[in-house]
């Protein structure tokens, strides 16, 4: 009796042919005429409300008894954060955004019942005003590529059979059952896919060396430690997808012939965390995971590692180091991973979206693959847009995709017409672009050569108001606190760097300044012992080879161009536009600004704090910053 | 037969010929011929004279660790063509390596480097005389005043050498500092009081104290106040 209840709870599938008929089972059984509602649960829809819109979509549907003809889902990122939360409705996806608790009933009435789109929540193109109606037509979407995030608006992450239905561990069953590990290898080669974590490492090379690599222990590690500010692509794929990574991963193990694998994701990440455990243990049930896989004789188990809030630890040797239970720092790499790396065994490492491309490209094949991108760069990749951008969220493109097409065709341009400054890619130490490059394709090299990087994918846009001292500021104070203080270079330089940028932005800069952080750019450069050392000066060269300008109005004028370096502005009032309506009066919480009653008012410069509450409240431009 | 330099004055001559035991490499344009699986700078500490590296975090004692970047040098892999930056504590030699260990952009390197100690721990006397032999004047930044430069030899030795792991370095970036176990203001059982961290400290920043336990350089940060605070309340 126990035997046959174990028996029927038995999910495990053990033929390619058993997985076949599963999906076909699931995809016969699935009633066709039910409408889908997928309403995106991703961190970003989730942070303006999505929760409240799921809980509100389930009463409403129990409320009116809708479950047979309603099919309803909590997926991942969708992508259009800057809309959430966002509603995808029916086959042909009616876009709904900014969706509230008390729009739910009337979609449920409106839309799904009677299939008239509710114009309100309709996405308006603001370069036509019209109102767009599918999600296909929005324009943010039209000019992506989504080999990788499209899936996300259509599976539900908690459930495997979803995944399955979609075509999922189709590629598993190809790579086990129809290909040798050296044609996968020759596969991903041919692919052209470079690593997607910011080295741009080609990784069929990297797989070929953990193949070649002697020893009967080894290593398939997935580096989910995205740590970027503003950067959150790699979490969106474990939240929204996760079950493309471990079946990249699987495929890679039996690629290189290793039985144990990692995936080291941040536990700042709750919700990827949870979905990825939710994922391997369902993976694990199904018989993708753990002995005989599929019946191929192949064993492989993924055990998740969750990061302790390093930065550093995404770099390759620091993640080993603190996967071995050691502090997180890292070591030189003249020995490669793949001969020795965690344990001292041949280790494959890859970012989460490399191991969510793999499926794909044994799917569909080398020579499908290399027909996207440019020359050295193939496939696509996800950027995480934002900053002063209207359409902020996640875009997946081909890569050679020019920043001008990504910031205006996609991103929506410069929020209230104001000027583009610049873009900041590639993370803390990535470097900043200026406008005279937007024509640029976007690829590993062609960044590269603008002092920038790929890195992870950030894409962060500054316009006038942005202060590139500021900026070079801001990230050289993250680096310096996520310096692991290892190495002299990186430790010191970046303190000493930090310092004299405060300095600069407190209107204390010396004509010097910019040489000495040029000098301490080189020892960074040449001297430190790891990537994140390494590109850490990156924030400061790159602004001042693009923007001296702004350094020498800081350091020679005490002038903050744009206004942001508060020791360096004054805020004052036009006598000819000042009405003495006393609005200002009001708002000063130092009370600052004096003045009898309709006659122009003044600041007191010794008293006023610079917070720029009267300039914000003046309706008559009368309140000069500069 | 090649004529291979085993000191800066004296060269033997030998037959080339193959073997897996042994590398040929050039140093400063002098070739050169030690046995494998040594790094760069292990095989020229053997070799009196030959290339010129200094170097503060290395002890032949414990295993490399390659933080103070001192011993930074120039390899080419390519017979010359192109040159990269390595730290030689770290980087195996290899057959038909060319290293550069005194080039101009090696010794910017380093200045730059001796800058950024000195600037850390001005009253050091091994940092001074390094500055003088790389002509670095009053660092360019504002200075501070310890006397610990975090070679983490210390740490290293009372792990590796004597086995107790009494003392580690903790926190990160320019918080970094040596510690007793969980904060606590002096050293307790865990340590035996052999001072093999303070005979090893490259810079005297670790000294005896009259309790028979080393006494720790202390960083004033709040993390080490808040530690000793909390063993003050405790004893």
């Amino acid at each position: 009796m126990v035997e046959q209840v174990r028996k029927l709870l038995d999910k495990r599938l053990k033929t390619p042919e058993e997985l076949e008929k599963l999906r076909q089972s699931i995809i016969s059984d699935k009633d066709t005429s039910r409408i889908l509602i997928s309403v995106c649960g991703g961190t970003g829809c989730r942070a303006s409300g999505a929760e409240a819109v799921v809980d509100a979509f389930a009463e409403e549907i129990e409320r009116l008894e809708l479950q047979a003809k309603i099919e309803f889902k909590e997926t991942g990122c969708h992508g259009f954060c800057e809309r959430g939360p966002v509603v995808l409705i029916g086959p042909k996806k009616i876009f709904y955004q900014h969706v509230q608790p008390e729009d739910v009933p009337e979609i449920v009435a409106e839309t799904v019942l009677q299939g008239k789109p509710i114009q309100r929540l309709l996405y308006t193109d603001p370069a036509t005003n019209e109102e767009i109606t599918y999600e296909t037509d929005v324009p943010f979407y039209k000019r992506q590529t989504r080999l990788i995030l499209g899936a996300n608006g259509e599976i539900d992450p908690t459930d495997i059979e979803q995944y399955i239905a979609a075509g999922g561990y189709s590629a598993l069953s190809k790579a086990l059952f129809h290909m040798t590990p050296e044609k996968i290898i020759s596969e991903v080669t041919d692919s052209g896919l470079r690593g997607r974590g910011g080295g741009g490492f080609p990784t069929g090379r990297k797989w070929q060396s953990c193949l070649k690599a002697k020893g009967d222990i080894k290593y398939v590690l997935c580096n989910a430690d995205e740590g970027d500010p503003g950067a959150y692509q790699d979490r969106s794929i474990l939240e929204g997808n996760p079950h493309s990574v471990i079946e990249g991963m699987i495929i890679g193990a039996y690629a290189i012939g290793s039985n144990n694998g990692y995936i080291y994701v941040r536990n700042e990440y709750p919700l990827a965390v949870e979905r990825t455990i939710i994922a391997l243990e369902q993976a694990m049930d199904y018989g993708f995971l753990g002995e005989n896989i599929l019946g191929s004789g192949f064993n492989f188990t993924i055990t998740i590692n969750k990061g302790g809030g390093a930065f550093v630890c995404g770099e390759s040797s620091a993640l080993i180091a603190s996967l071995e239970g050691k502090i997180g720092e890292p070591k030189a790499k003249y020995t490669h991973m793949s001969e020795k790396g965690l344990w001292d065994k041949p280790s494959l490492l890859n970012n989460v979206k490399t191991w969510a491309n793999v499926p794909l490209i044994v799917n569909k094949g080398a020579d499908w693959y290399s027909k996207i991108g440019t020359k050295g760069s193939k496939g696509t990749m996800i950027f995480s847009l934002v900053g002063k951008i209207n359409n902020s969220g996640l875009v997946e493109v081909p890569m050679g995709i020019t920043l001008r097409e990504m910031i205006y065709d996609i991103g929506g341009g410069i929020p209230g017409g104001k000027k583009f400054k610049a873009v900041q890619t590639g993370g803390p130490s990535g470097g900043c672009i200026p406008e005279e490059y937007l024509d640029t394709p976007v690829d590993f090299d062609e960044l590269t050569k603008l002092g920038s990087m790929m890195g992870s994918g950030g894409m962060i846009v500054m316009d006038e108001d942005n202060c590139m001292v500021d900026v070079a500021r801001y990230f050289i104070e993250f680096l310096k606190g996520e310096s692991c203080g290892k190495c002299v270079p990186c430790r010191e330089g970046l303190a000493k760097m930090s310092e004299i940028l405060n300095r600069i932005s407190h209107g204390q800069g010396k004509p010097e300044d910019i040489e000495v952080m040029t000098d301490l750019g080189e020892i960074l450069n040449n001297g430190a012992l790891c990537a994140l050392g390494r590109s850490a000066a990156n924030p400061v060269l790159s602004t001042i080879k693009y923007f001296k300008d702004e350094y020498l109005a800081h350091i020679n004028d005490k002038k903050c161009p744009a206004g942001v370096c508060r020791e360096l502005i004054e805020y004052s009032i036009d006598p000819d536009k000042c009405t003495g309506c006393g609005a200002c009066v009001r708002a000063c919480s130092t009370n600052a600004i004096s003045g009898e009653k309709k006659e122009p008012h003044v600041i007191n410069q010794g008293m006023c704090i610079k917070c720029g509450a009267c300039y914000d409240t003046c309706k008559f431009d009368a309140v000069i910053k500069g | 037969m090649t004529k291979y330099w085993i000191s800066s004055e004296t060269s033997i001559e030998i037959d080339s010929a193959e073997d897996n035991n042994v590398v040929h490499f050039s140093v400063d344009d002098k070739d050169v011929i030690v046995s494998n699986g040594q790094t760069i700078y292990e095989a020229l500490q053997r070799q009196s004279g030959i290339g010129n590296i200094p170097a503060l975090c290395y002890h032949p004692s414990v295993r490399p660790y390659g933080a103070c970047r001192l011993c930074t040098v120039e390899v080419s892999e390519d017979g010359g063509k192109n040159f990269r930056f390595v730290a030689s504590c770290l980087y195996p030699v290899k057959e038909g390596l060319v290293v550069k260990t005194n080039t101009e952009r090696v010794r910017n390197l380093r200045k730059g480097i001796i800058e950024l100690l000195l600037a850390r721990c001005p009253n050091t006397k091994v940092l001074q005389e390094l500055a003088d032999e790389y002509g670095v004047e009053k660092p360019r930044f504002a200075l501070g005043d310890h006397d610990c430069i975090l070679c983490g030899l210390c740490v290293r030795a009372c792990q590796e050498i004597i086995g107790k792991s009494a003392i580690s370095l903790v926190n990160r970036g320019i918080y970094k500092e040596v510690a007793a176990p969980f904060y606590a203001y002096e050293l307790g059982e865990e340590c035996i009081g052999c001072g093999d961290c303070a005979f090893i400290c490259p810079t005297g920043a670790i000294k005896m104290g009259e309790n028979g336990k080393p006494e720790l350089p202390r960083v004033k940060i709040p993390y080490a106040e808040i530690g000793a605070m909390a063993s003050a309340a405790e004893g």
